[in-house]
């Protein structure tokens, strides 16, 4: 049984490092980004004591581990589910759990990837200094959080069309990223987004991952974690509702 | 005791009734085709008896057991029509992935050779032609070495040639002893192939028999013209039952 498991992960984790638009631009953008806003250009805003470099290592920990995720299982099964793939698995004894434990292991990789490569960055270049105990809390935590968005994913790839999945992936991971607070800090803007953050998974997040970072946070850490909890399960059962319902499409 | 059977199934989706009653069994052993034109009705009870869909009445067997059961799965292989197979695993690793979920498999070299697959199997799935691709998704049906084989129009859009080649190891997969549904709108194919045949149109079983009986009953010399004979005869049946 654990052979299975272990199977397909190893098989998953192998298609998707091989297709490059998953894992070159999964990698690359966050990375970009910081390299741009968390060093090169860091010193033309400051964020009161904390350095951006520092503080951005949160916020785009966070915006990786949110891409990394949400394409794996949103893209991933919207392809599958939608181009017949998921029906011949179906119809096979593969354990449903292996399939979905499988997306997981390549979200957890690929997010553990791309925030170590970002730490990395912001400690030898961005001079980030933290204890030891701190860097890998704010590591787990964000790498953690490849549960809660892999429902949400999961969500979007029960309802996605596999042509327009990669596109309504970009149209709910990007304004999500942006409004939640993971590109610039939520206290820069405007009044009327702010009220907006609190609704969207992704800026209780990145406010996990600022507050073991010491930065100054809304609210209590606790509330954040219960809301993305929450979120996470909410998902889970629209998910697993779609997937039911799935089973009785009419097909060719 | 049949391998495979389906007792007065029907399968209504919405307003569609896409099968009105259906009895069919498989015997071990034999390749039954069943075989209509597009719409009739032939995947839906393939997807019933895979247990990806559920009859909206009667009753759906594989080995005895609910065709969505571990029990069943577990003695079957199927390959159905898939648009889509993941293009970045190798060959060997496809067949590597499905025949671990299975507790008997055929040793991996085995099911290479049975489907044809020497001297492919470390290319990508995404660089293969299409009748090689059809081969992995038969390996990846035959991987588990299954008593029960269901295919799904098999060699929709091949060559001849690629179209031969699938029929040589569906014939040496039903001589090792293997049972096979094979749905079809080729009728050459399932003259070349079947035991048995099973007209199936607009959800009802039309015709049934050893192709040579169906030609008999019918009065002619192929299959394709005793084919025609039997839709023309249940349309104008049905367009009675109508008026």
């Amino acid at each position: 049984m654990s052979r299975v498991y272990w199977m397909e992960a190893k098989m998953e984790l192998r298609k998707m490092a091989r297709l490059k638009q998953y894992s070159l631009s999964i990698v690359a953008f966050p990375l970009m980004f910081y390299i741009f806003f968390g060093l090169a250009m860091a010193s033309s805003f400051s964020q009161g004591p904390m350095s951006v470099s520092k503080y951005l290592l949160a916020t785009y920990g966070a915006f990786s581990v949110m891409g990394a995720t949400l394409y794996a299982f949103g893209a991933g099964v919207a392809v599958e589910r939608g181009m017949g793939w998921l029906e011949v698995k179906r119809a096979s004894p593969m354990p449903a759990g292996a399939y979905l434990a499988a997306k997981m292991a390549v979200s957890v990789t690929f997010g553990a990837i791309v925030v170590t490569l970002l730490f990395a960055l912001g400690a030898i270049f961005g001079g980030v200094r933290m204890p030891v105990g701190q860097w890998l809390l704010l590591w787990s935590a964000l790498v953690a959080g490849a549960l809660p968005f892999g429902a949400i994913g999961l969500t979007i790839g029960s309802f996605a069309g596999p042509n327009s999945a990669p596109g309504t992936v970009n149209a709910i991971y990007l304004p999500m990223a942006f409004l939640g607070g993971l590109w610039m800090p939520i206290e820069v803007m405007p009044k009327m987004l702010q009220q907006i953050a609190p609704c969207l998974p992704s800026y209780h997040f990145g406010q996990i991952a600022l507050a073991i970072l010491g930065a100054q946070t809304q609210g209590s850490v606790l509330v954040h974690v219960e809301a993305l909890l929450g979120f996470g399960l909410v998902f889970a059962g629209v998910a697993w509702l779609a997937q039911s319902r799935d089973h009785e499409r009419m097909y060719g | 005791m049949p391998v495979a059977e389906l007792r007065g199934v029907t399968k209504r989706y919405g307003e569609v009734q896409a099968l009105r009653g259906i009895d069919l069994s498989i015997a071990r052993g034999e390749l039954l085709a069943l075989l209509g034109p597009n719409g009739a009705g032939k995947t839906t009870a393939v997807r019933i008896l895979l247990g990806l869909s559920e009859p909206t009445a009667g009753e759906a067997m594989v080995f005895g057991h609910h065709p969505a059961s571990q029990e069943a799965k577990i003695r079957r292989g199927a390959l159905l029509q898939v648009a889509k197979v993941p293009e970045t695993l190798k060959v060997r690793e496809h067949i590597e992935l499905f025949s671990s979920y299975y507790q008997k498999p055929l040793p991996i070299a085995e099911t290479i050779a049975a489907a044809g697959l020497g001297g492919i199997e470390n290319r990508l799935f995404g660089a293969l032609s299409g009748g090689q691709r059809q081969r992995v998704l038969f390996a990846l049906a035959i991987c588990g070495n299954p008593d029960l084989l269901f295919l799904d129009e098999p060699t929709v859009g091949l060559d001849v040639e690629s179209r031969r080649t699938l029929w040589a190891h569906i014939r040496a997969f039903v001589k090792r002893g293997g049972s096979v549904l094979l749905t079809t709108h080729y009728l050459e194919e399932a003259e070349a192939l079947a035991h048995r045949v099973a007209v199936i149109d607009r959800g009802r079983i039309a015709a049934e028999g050893t192709p040579a009986e169906i030609k008999a009953q019918t009065g002619t010399s192929g299959l394709e013209d005793a084919f025609l004979a039997i839709m023309h005869e249940n349309r104008s049946a049905i367009e009675e039952v109508l008026q």
